[in-house]
C-alpha cells in the first residue's frame, strides 16, 4: 500500500508540477527535502529520547501495567486477539492516554513499542496483523480529550470564548473513532471472507 | 499560555515520584529506556525521510487548490464551505502542512467564523494517518498493510462531516 501512494504522490506532484509549470518549485523542494526532514528529525529526536527514558521509569515503576489494567474492560471488547495480559496493551493504553492531553511527541516511542511487541507474535513479519490495524485506528482517528496545540492557536488569535470547541471536538474524535472501529472490524470480517 | 505548559511536567513529576515510592532506580532505568530511544529514532529517519519527500512534493505541485477550484459551483449547493476543502484534503496527508493551511484559514476568515470553527475542529479531532501509519508500520517492517488506509482515512472522513454538522448544530 505504501509503495503505491509513496509512487503516486511523487510523480503526480512532479508530473502535474511540469505541466502547471510550477517545475522550478518541484525543483526547489527536491532539493529542501532533506533539509526539512532533518529539521524535523531534529526537534522530535531528542524528545524521543528523552520520552523513551521517562516511559522506560514508568514502566519500571509499575505505572503502564497499572493503566493498562484500568483500561482491560475496554480493551477486551476492542483488542479480541490479544492476551488480557500483553506487554503491548500496557504501551498502547500509554500512547493512547498522552496522545488523549494532546502531547504527541511524547505518545509517539509508546507507540512505537506497542508496535514491536505485536511485531514479535506476528507470523507474517511483512503483513499487519488485526490488532495492529486496530491500534492504530485508534490512533489515527486521535482520541483528543483536549486539543492543546489547537486551543493555543485560538487563544492566540484572540478567539472571544477559545474553549468554546473544546465540546464539539470532543465529540467529533469519540464520533469518529467509534465509526472508525465499527468500520475496522468489518473491513476485518470482510477481509476473512476472502480468504476462505 | 499553553495548556500542554502544565501537562507535562506534572506528568513528568508524578511517574517521578511515584517510581521513587516504588524504590525503583530512576536514573538507571532513564539511561536504559533512552538507549533504546535512540535506536528506535535512528530507524525511523529513512521512513520520515521518505514521507516529507513524497507529501512535499504532492503539495508543491499545487494539485490540491487545483483539484478544488471547479469543483466550487457544485459543493456550494450543499452548503459546504469550499474554503475548507484544501484542509480536508491535507489533514490525512500531513499534520504540519493541514496546521499551515488551518492557520491560513484561521487567518483570513477570523477565529470565530464557521471557517475558523469547522477548521479548528477537524485539526483537532483527528491524527494524520498516512503519517502514522507509514511510521508505526515502516518502525517494524511491515509492508503489507491490508484494510489500515481505508479504516483510517473513513475515520478523517468522519471527521470532515462531523465538523461540518457540529459548526452548523452549536453555532
Amino acid at each position: 500500500m505504501m509503495n503505491k501512494i509513496w509512487a503516486s504522490f511523487i510523480i503526480v506532484g512532479i508530473v502535474y508540477g511540469i505541466i502547471s509549470g510550477r517545475c522550478d518549485l518541484i525543483n526547489e523542494e527536491i532539493v529542501a527535502s532533506g533539509k526539512s526532514t532533518l529539521d524535523v528529525f531534529i526537534v522530535s529526536f531528542p524528545l524521543m529520547v528523552l520520552w523513551s527514558g521517562i516511559m522506560q521509569i514508568a514502566k519500571d515503576a509499575g505505572l503502564l501495567d497499572l493503566l493498562a489494567k484500568k483500561m482491560r474492560p475496554l480493551f477486551k471488547i476492542i483488542f479480541p486477539e490479544l492476551d488480557e495480559n500483553d506487554e503491548a496493551l500496557s504501551y498502547i493504553a500509554s500512547n493512547l492516554t498522552i496522545n488523549m492531553l494532546g502531547i504527541h511527541n511524547a505518545s509517539t516511542p509508546f507507540g512505537l513499542k506497542a508496535m514491536q511487541c505485536l511485531q514479535e507474535k506476528n507470523k507474517n513479519k511483512d503483513t499487519a496483523t488485526r490488532s495492529m490495524i486496530t491500534f492504530l485506528v485508534l490512533n489515527t482517528s486521535g482520541v483528543t480529550l483536549i486539543a492543546t496545540d489547537i486551543l493555543a492557536i485560538r487563544m492566540m488569535y484572540n478567539s472571544a470564548n477559545p474553549t468554546e470547541l473544546l465540546f464539539p471536538t470532543l465529540l467529533a474524535t469519540i464520533t469518529n473513532t467509534c465509526l472508525a472501529l465499527l468500520m475496522d472490524r468489518f473491513l476485518y470480517k470482510r477481509s476473512k471472507k476472502h480468504e476462505n | 499560555m499553553k495548556i500542554s505548559n502544565f501537562f507535562i511536567p506534572l506528568l513528568v513529576l508524578f511517574i517521578l515520584l511515584y517510581a521513587l515510592f516504588k524504590k525503583v532506580n530512576v536514573y538507571d532505568s532513564f539511561v536504559k529506556g533512552a538507549k533504546e530511544g535512540l535506536g528506535m529514532s535512528i530507524s525511523i529517519f529513512p521512513f520520515l525521510m521518505a514521507m516529507i519527500f513524497g507529501v512535499n512534493i504532492l503539495l508543491k505541485s499545487g494539485i490540491v487548490n487545483d483539484i478544488f477550484t471547479p469543483l466550487k459551483p457544485f459543493l456550494l449547493k450543499f452548503s459546504i464551505p469550499v474554503e475548507v476543502l484544501p484542509l480536508a484534503l491535507t489533514r490525512p496527508i500531513s499534520g504540519n502542512a493541514s496546521f499551515v493551511v488551518m492557520i491560513d484559514l484561521i487567518k483570513k476568515f477570523g477565529v470565530d467564523s464557521t471557517i475558523g470553527r469547522i477548521a479548528s475542529i477537524m485539526q483537532g479531532a483527528t491524527d494524520t494517518t498516512i503519517y502514522v501509519l507509514s511510521l508505526y508500520f515502516g518502525s517494524v517492517g511491515i509492508t503489507k498493510t491490508r484494510y489500515a488506509l481505508k479504516a483510517g482515512l473513513f475515520a478523517d472522513f468522519i471527521t470532515f462531516v462531523m465538523s461540518l454538522l457540529l459548526v452548523s448544530i452549536f453555532f
